[in-house]
Order: structure tokens, then C-alpha cells, then sequence
């Protein structure tokens, strides 16, 4: 199937600085993406090439097969929706101004869109607030807003610039379940974010950015592999100092204590002839969990070795 | 079936621009005062004066001043003493160049804010994101910012005809506003005038980096156009139609020519705030 989003190369410079330098991206359809980087890796500015609102310098950057900065931009940008890291609201209109306004410019039916502005509003808790200005929403609101705006158009695909950043728990829940719900769809996801709790759990691809440029890809698990070789168990026991033994035997890589327990093996294929040891040297172990990397730990051990 | 149509793009910029323009109340309550200044309460506060002029020293005056004005504008002047013809001759020609420099001012002051003011709210982010394209923002912006001129200059023009057929009227046997003269001024001249400023003010508006910088650079940019303005309605109400004419096609054709120039300053990149 052909990736929803395919960048080669893609360089954008503004002034002396590098803000994407040597892009490459390949994103499927139905999936949810997210891109992870510090402040300033060039998320934000991956998301404007990606709808055209800016044009690279160099490279080559597909959506939906059209060049999104080219003559045909105008399609990728009426199928995106986007939700930027500022809502970008109209404070003077009232929240159903502000929808209808963005039901016009992606050419939303007007006979459909009273009811489509209705249903995002409910669906985002905000149906209430429609009829009030903008400019005295809450943050979470004007989240709500945003993001019922980006979806009213139906797009096939959503572009998200540090969605829950700066919002209340409730409405950070709000935000990852419509990636859900829109991944269930067959949509495409993007999401950009330095919270790598967040993105735990949501992606199907990791594009971890650094300075601009793709410093690893993939999907968790392929990234685990590569990253993340052998297994980690948490050990526990009635008598702590009895677990220190481990660090003798000859398929253990890593050994640290620290309350509880850690052990780096080659393969989960030890984790058996760990316990017996132990047990062996007089060890009642109270936890034995062989451990999955969270996207956190990956993150910094990918940055660690780059 | 039944199909609403949806509106174009262009007009969908410009009536949100204008619907938030209405709940600006603190924006354009002081523009309404200017113009009802400029329009309505000066003329009608002079015209009401020299009406009742009985002092027959000071009537002298102004038959004195109303016999130095060019004999082409003297054959036209109504009214049988020198106060009427006085008022007769400052309705229909001295104040013919607010008729211009009002309607100006409102467009510049809507127009400087309009692009700037994406950028700096945030929503130019919206914009930019949007499958607008650059020219149907353009335009968009362009109406937004011509219409509020142009509803002024009309609503203005109706006040001020009301005014000067109520006051001077009945002193020269009926209502006589407004003359043909104003009618080539309003429907002919003025428009392009608009146009020409607010193409120049839209550039500005796309290029710099905040609003305080656009409503001053616009000021220095129209206060020549508003100088030219003046000496045009002047000339097209002293020399007659004909002046009226050539005068405003040169116009037309120079508010075209920097429309379409403007147009390409409107970019997706300086709705983000790069490349200002």
C-alpha cells in the first residue's frame, strides 16, 4: 500500500539555522505516528512542510502523491486537519464562529455542517460553550475547540503539534482518544511531542528527530530490538543481599540494586536458569519480571548512542 | 435535492474578518466618530451658521469670497444672497474632499491590522494549514478591509446629503444634493482610491513584524495618497465630469496594477511570521 506521507532528503533553512536538514519519513495509512525530539528538533516545522504551509528548500515530500507546497496543495491541506501546538482561535468569534468558519474553508456541505459542528462540539464536551467568545475559554477549551475544528472536515489524516501540551488531565484523555478512535478509523496519525509518556502505548511508529533529521524509525518493537537486546528482569526477595550473587554468573550482562533488583540477560531463554541459581543460593524470591523497555528508556538509549 | 451552496473562500475570510471587526467595538467606535465628525456634525454646524448670516457686513464678506471662486464654479453657485450662495458653493465643492479622505482612513486603519493581526493572534496558523490559497486570502483580506471603507463613504455620503438638502435646500428652492459631480466622485473616483491604498497597506500589513509597525507605516504610506485624494476631488468638483473620468480611469488602472503586485506578497510562510 503507498505510505500516506513519503519525505526524502527534506531540507527547510530559515536563515542561518537548519530547522530540518536531511528529512526522511515514510508514513502508512491507518497508523498512528509520533514523532519524538527536544524542543527546537523541528517538529513543528515537519508539520507545515507536511501540509505545505511551508515549502522545503530541498527534498522531496509526498502526501497523499501530491506535493503538498506544489500547485495541488490545496488537496493535501483540505484532507489534513491540524491541530497546532497554539490553538490558532479566533478570540473575537464565539466557538461556533469559529467552527463554522473552518466548515466553509474546508468546504464542508452547508447543509451538513450545523449537524457536524454539533457533533464535534458534544463529542469534545464543549457544546455548551459554543454560543460564548473564544477569548474567555479555559486552556482545556480552547484545546477542545481546536481539536473539534481539525476533525470536523473528516480529514484522512491528523496532524497533532504537541496536542495535551500545557492541558488539564481530563482533556489530555480527550486528545489521545480521538488518536485512538481515528487510528480504528483507518485514518493516519502524526503526533508530535517531547512527552514521552504520552505517545507510550499510542504508536504504531517512533520517529525519534534530532536538529531536523531522522535519527531512528520505527515501530516500537523493531526499535526495542535494535535498542534494547537481551532482557531485562526486576528481581525481588525476602533477603535482598542474597540477590547480589547473580552478578557472578556467566549469562548475566548487567547487575545493579538499587531496593530492588536489576539484571540484564542475553536472552529471555536464562531467565529460568537465573531463578534456579538464585533459589539455589538460598534466595526466597518474592518478583521475577522480565521487563519491556518503555518508550522513555528507548528514547535516551537512542539518543544516548547517537 | 435541495443544495445550500457553499460561500467561496475569499468571501469566507473577508465576512469572518468583518464579523470579528463588529465585536471590536473599541476599534471601531472611534473611526464611526471621525466620520460622523467629518460628515455630519462640522458641515452641518457651518452650513447652519452661514444660513443665518444677517449681518449685512459679513454677508458682504462672503459674497466677496463666493465672487473670487473660478466662473465656471460661480455659474453653478444657487441662491440669491452671498451667505446662501456661500453655503451653496461649501456643500457641493469645499467639502467634497472628505468624501474621500474618510473612507481612506477607515480602510487603512481595518486593512493595516488585517494580515499582521493573523500573525500575531496565532490563527495565521490556521490560515496557512488551510486549503485556502494564497490569492482568496488576499482577496478575502482586500474585502474586508474595502467594504468597511466603502459602507462609511456611502452611509457617510447619504448623512451628509440629508444635511445639506435639510439646510440649504429650502434656501435654494429645493433639494439639489447630491449633483452630478458627486456622483463621478462617489461611484467613480473614490473606489479606486481605496483600492490603490489598501493594495499598498495589505503589502505592508504582509511584511512587517507588528502591528503597531503596520498602522505606522500605513500612515506614512496614505497620508500622500490622501494629499492626491484631496487635490483629485477638488480638481474632478472645480473642472466638471470630464475631469472626473480621466481622472479616476488613471486611477482604476493604478489600483489594478498594485492590487495585482500586492497580491503576491501574501504568502503562506508570512502568515506563520517568517519571511515578515
Amino acid at each position: 500500500m503507498d505510505p500516506v506521507i513519503s519525505a526524502r532528503g527534506v531540507v527547510r533553512t530559515f536563515g542561518e539555522t537548519r530547522a530540518v536538514d536531511g528529512l526522511d519519513l515514510e508514513i502508512p495509512t491507518g497508523s498512528v505516528t509520533v514523532l519524538l525530539g527536544p524542543n527546537g528538533a523541528g517538529k513543528t516545522t515537519v508539520v507545515r512542510l507536511l501540509t505545505g504551509a511551508l515549502a522545503p528548500d530541498a527534498g522531496e515530500i509526498s502526501v497523499f502523491g501530491i506535493t503538498p507546497s506544489g500547485p495541488d496543495g490545496a488537496e493535501v491541506r483540505r484532507r489534513c486537519g491540524v491541530v497546532p501546538a497554539r490553538p490558532a482561535l479566533y478570540d473575537r468569534l464565539d466557538g461556533y464562529d469559529n467552527l463554522r468558519y473552518a466548515g466553509e474553508l474546508f468546504a464542508v456541505d452547508a447543509d451538513v455542517l450545523p449537524d457536524r459542528i454539533e457533533q464535534a462540539a458534544t463529542r469534545f464536551g464543549i457544546a455548551d460553550a459554543l454560543s460564548k467568545r473564544v477569548g474567555g475559554y479555559s486552556t482545556g477549551m480552547r484545546a477542545r475547540l481546536a481539536l473539534a475544528r481539525a476533525v470536523l472536515h473528516e480529514p484522512d489524516l491528523l496532524l497533532l503539534d504537541e496536542p495535551t501540551a500545557g492541558l488539564d488531565p481530563e482533556s489530555a484523555r480527550t486528545v489521545l482518544g480521538l488518536i485512538d478512535e481515528l487510528a480504528e478509523q483507518g485514518k493516519a496519525v502524526v503526533m508530535c511531542t517531547h512527552l514521552l509518556l504520552e505517545a507510550e502505548g499510542l504508536a504504531d511508529k517512533v520517529v525519534v528527530l534530532d536538529h531536523g533529521a531522522t535519527l531512528v524509525a520505527g515501530s516500537p518493537a523493531e526499535l526495542t530490538a535494535e535498542y534494547w537486546p537481551g532482557t531485562r528482569v526486576v528481581l525481588e526477595a525476602e533477603e535482598p543481599a542474597l540477590l547480589d550473587g547473580a552478578a557472578d554468573l556467566p549469562y548475566v550482562r548487567g547487575y545493579s540494586r538499587n531496593g530492588v533488583a536489576t539484571v540484564d540477560l542475553a536472552t529471555v531463554d536464562s531467565v529460568p536458569d537465573l531463578v534456579d541459581a538464585l533459589v539455589g543460593a538460598g534466595a526466597r524470591l518474592t518478583r521475577v519480571e522480565p521487563q519491556t523497555p518503555t518508550l522513555e528508556q528507548l528514547y535516551f538509549e537512542i539518543r544516548g548512542r547517537s | 435535492m435541495s443544495r445550500t451552496r457553499t460561500p467561496s473562500r475569499a468571501w469566507t475570510i473577508a465576512r469572518t474578518d468583518l464579523r470579528q471587526l463588529r465585536q471590536a467595538r473599541d476599534f471601531w467606535m472611534p473611526l464611526v466618530i471621525i466620520a460622523s465628525l467629518f460628515f455630519v456634525v462640522i458641515p452641518g454646524f457651518l452650513l447652519l451658521i452661514l444660513t443665518r448670516v444677517s449681518n449685512v457686513e459679513l454677508a458682504q464678506q462672503l459674497s466677496d469670497v463666493v465672487g473670487a471662486l473660478p466662473t465656471k464654479i460661480q455659474e453653478h453657485v444657487h441662491g440669491d444672497s452671498g451667505p446662501v450662495q456661500a453655503s451653496y458653493a461649501l456643500a457641493v465643492y469645499l467639502f467634497a474632499p472628505l468624501a474621500i479622505v474618510v473612507p481612506l482612513t477607515v480602510s487603512s486603519a481595518v486593512g493595516a491590522n488585517t494580515i499582521i493581526g493573523e500573525r500575531e493572534r496565532g490563527s495565521g496558523e490556521f490560515l496557512a494549514h488551510s486549503p485556502a490559497s494564497e490569492r482568496e486570502i488576499y482577496l478575502g483580506k482586500l474585502l474586508a478591509a474595502l467594504i468597511p471603507g466603502y459602507l462609511t463613504a456611502f452611509i457617510g455620503f447619504a448623512m451628509y446629503s440629508l444635511v445639506v438638502n435639510l439646510l440649504v435646500g429650502p434656501k435654494v428652492g429645493g433639494w439639489f444634493f447630491p449633483t452630478a459631480n458627486w456622483w463621478w466622485l462617489m461611484l467613480w473616483v473614490l473606489p479606486p482610491f481605496i483600492m490603490l491604498a489598501l493594495a499598498m497597506i495589505l503589502a505592508i500589513s504582509a511584511r512587517v513584524s507588528s502591528a503597531a509597525a503596520a498602522q505606522q507605516s500605513s500612515a506614512l504610506v496614505t497620508l500622500p495618497l490622501i494629499l492626491i485624494a484631496y487635490s483629485v476631488a477638488s480638481g474632478s468638483m472645480f473642472e466638471g465630469s470630464i475631469v472626473a473620468i480621466v481622472i479616476g480611469g488613471l486611477a482604476w488602472i493604478g489600483a489594478a496594477l498594485a492590487l495585482v503586485r500586492a497580491s503576491r506578497t501574501v504568502r503562506r510562510e508570512r502568515l506563520l511570521g517568517m519571511g515578515a
